[in-house]
């Protein structure tokens, strides 16, 4: 077992007070891949995924032992820039959730932020960003108008080129299609595929179907513990442990 | 049974809308008795002359003009200090923090104090205190902030009205969506970058609502006023931040109280309303558009 990884987790334990919510999870990510974490609710995917770019710490009463390894780096020592290890780790969220401003204001937000780009150079890349997800084309002649006008699924895309606009390198992405329509769900899928060309893709998911149809591997948890993770296919069709056969199946959740 | 449910409700429906008719006409009366008494007065000459022969003749600029100086140097002071506290308590501070918990009820509570009692502490702590500790640092002991001035009276209203302005402010974070905090911060955001650029142009809104009811009230304050800058009759108008200057509720006051001839003081009184009244309409007024500019170009953003 010497897969590369980008990011992983040692030994990682987190509270929430006495909440023991993520328990001794060692997890490791491959580059370049989509790599699904599935598992009924409050099994603390979400809480994983959130541990990876530290967001955890803004709510009050988490603490954390282990360790996260980002490219060989520890992010959990004291000399990490939280603002640097954002900047690789994104986040896309449930529900679309652009800025109530512009498109372009939308996507110009962590160029800006990060002072990576101005003027001519900003518009390129809010356009590389805007051409990533698809966008481009149907926005180019709008991008003054509020992103809060579009569809849902526009939104998620928008929400998406905000992301890429900062060029990370890791996309976290929790439950990114679920407050979407399926055939909006079915194109965003089509666009996370594409983009695991150049990104490495983490998703949490309640949808069994839509973790089976994109990811590489597959990570299911249980009460805060990871049960079992390999390559999606081994995973859905010879699990190791009984219980993810039995949550794969049907069986909870 | 059903024709007595519906006698009640016709009833309750009744009475709600004499309500209602009552308040209305009041306020017709109250406005109308100002218009046909003060209307006839309010001429041009009016409007851009002093006071005249002990207040029974001239007009009644300088205290206009004294009124909106107050107004705008006390929308200065306000909106940055209430805005601050309102950002701190909700952005900064802990959660549940206690020390927060003490400074929203505090608030609160400035926001019942009588206004004559901010009148005595303007007098007590900016005239008294300040004032007079800047005279003796700054001026060798001469008399030059140590009395009444046109700041230290924009700076009593100004603590006067700042509850309304951290209230309102407090409102508008609170409706910002946590999500956009969120995004911010996971796009990398420090959190002087998530409030400049995303919490305050969304709270704008809600910050010149605060700002406009701060207006309104503190424009027609008089109690505030009386001991810690405005005069009685001063022809001439505040050009520094220590002059003395005249203001309408103030004006009003006086000439009610203070008249040698209260019939021939009378249309002038009636006047001095009727621009009060309008002056804080327009006051409101001009709020209410630069808030609607603002909005437009929020929702259009770049």
């Amino acid at each position: 077992m010497t897969m590369e990884s980008i990011i992983e987790t040692r030994s990682l334990n987190l509270w929430y007070s006495r909440f023991h919510a993520l328990i001794d999870v060692s997890l490791r990510i491959p580059p370049r891949a989509i790599t699904a974490i599935i598992g009924p609710s409050g099994c603390g995917k979400s809480t994983l995924l959130r541990v990876l770019n530290r967001m955890n710490e803004r709510i009050p009463g988490v603490r954390v032992e282990g360790d996260v390894v980002l490219e060989g780096g520890s992010i959990y020592n004291g000399r990490i820039d939280l603002r640097q290890l954002r900047k690789r780790v994104g986040m896309v969220f449930q529900r679309p959730n652009p800025f109530p401003l512009s498109v372009f204001e939308n996507v110009a937000y962590g160029p800006k932020i990060h002072a990576l780009a101005s003027g001519e150079e900003l518009e390129r890349r809010v356009e590389r960003s805007l051409r990533a997800t698809g966008l481009w084309d149907t926005l180019k002649d709008r991008l003054g108008v509020s992103a809060l006008s579009l569809s849902p699924e526009q939104q998620q895309r928008i929400c998406i080129s905000r992301l890429l606009a900062v060029e990370p390198d890791v996309l976290l992405m929790d439950e990114p299609a679920s407050a979407l329509d399926p055939s909006a769900t079915a194109r965003i899928e089509e666009l996370m595929m594409e983009l695991k060309e150049r990104y490495t893709i983490i998703i949490v998911t309640h949808n069994m179907q839509q973790a089976a149809r994109i990811s590489d591997r597959t990570a299911f948890m249980l009460l805060g513990e990871l049960v079992e993770v390999g390559e999606t296919q081994t995973v859905f069709t010879k699990p190791v442990d009984p219980k993810t056969e039995q949550y794969i199946s049907g069986r909870f959740g | 049974m059903a024709d007595r449910t519906r006698i009640v409700g016709g009833a309750f429906q009744a009475l709600c809308i004499l309500a209602c008719t009552l308040i209305v006409l009041m306020l017709a009366v109250i406005l109308g008795n100002i218009l046909i008494h003060g209307l006839g007065t309010v001429t041009p000459s009016f409007l851009t002359k002093a006071p005249e022969s002990g207040m029974t003749g001239g007009g009644i600029f300088p205290a206009i003009f004294g009124t909106f100086a107050l107004v705008v140097l006390m929308t200065i002071a306000v909106i940055p200090l209430g805005v601050a506290t309102a950002i701190y308590m909700h952005e900064y501070a802990p959660k549940r923090s206690r020390l927060v918990h003490v400074v929203r009820l505090a608030i609160q509570n400035l926001a019942g104090v009588p206004a004559i009692v901010f009148g005595l502490f303007g007098l007590g702590f900016f005239i008294e205190f300040i004032g007079r500790g800047m005279d003796r640092v700054l001026y060798g002991g001469e008399l030059v902030y140590g009395q009444p001035a046109i700041v230290w009276a924009a700076l009593t209203l100004a603590l006067l009205t700042m509850p309304t302005v951290v209230v309102a402010t407090e409102e508008a974070l609170r409706a910002i969506p946590q999500g956009y905090r969120e995004v911010a911060y996971s796009l990398g955001a420090t959190r002087w970058q998530m409030i400049r650029r995303v919490v305050l142009p969304q709270a704008v809104g809600g910050i010149l609502t605060g700002g406009i009811l701060a207006v309104s009230r503190g424009a027609g304050e008089v109690a505030p006023v009386m001991f810690t800058g405005a005069a009685y009759f001063l022809p001439e108008l505040p050009t520094r931040l220590n002059s003395q200057f005249m203001e309408l509720g103030y004006h009003v006051y006086v000439m009610t109280t203070q008249s040698p001839d209260v019939e021939a003081t009378k249309p002038i009184l009636y006047a001095t309303v009727l621009v009060l009244l309008a002056l804080t309409f327009l006051l409101n007024f001009s709020a209410i558009m630069i808030r609607a500019q603002v909005r437009k170009r929020m929702r259009h953003g770049r």
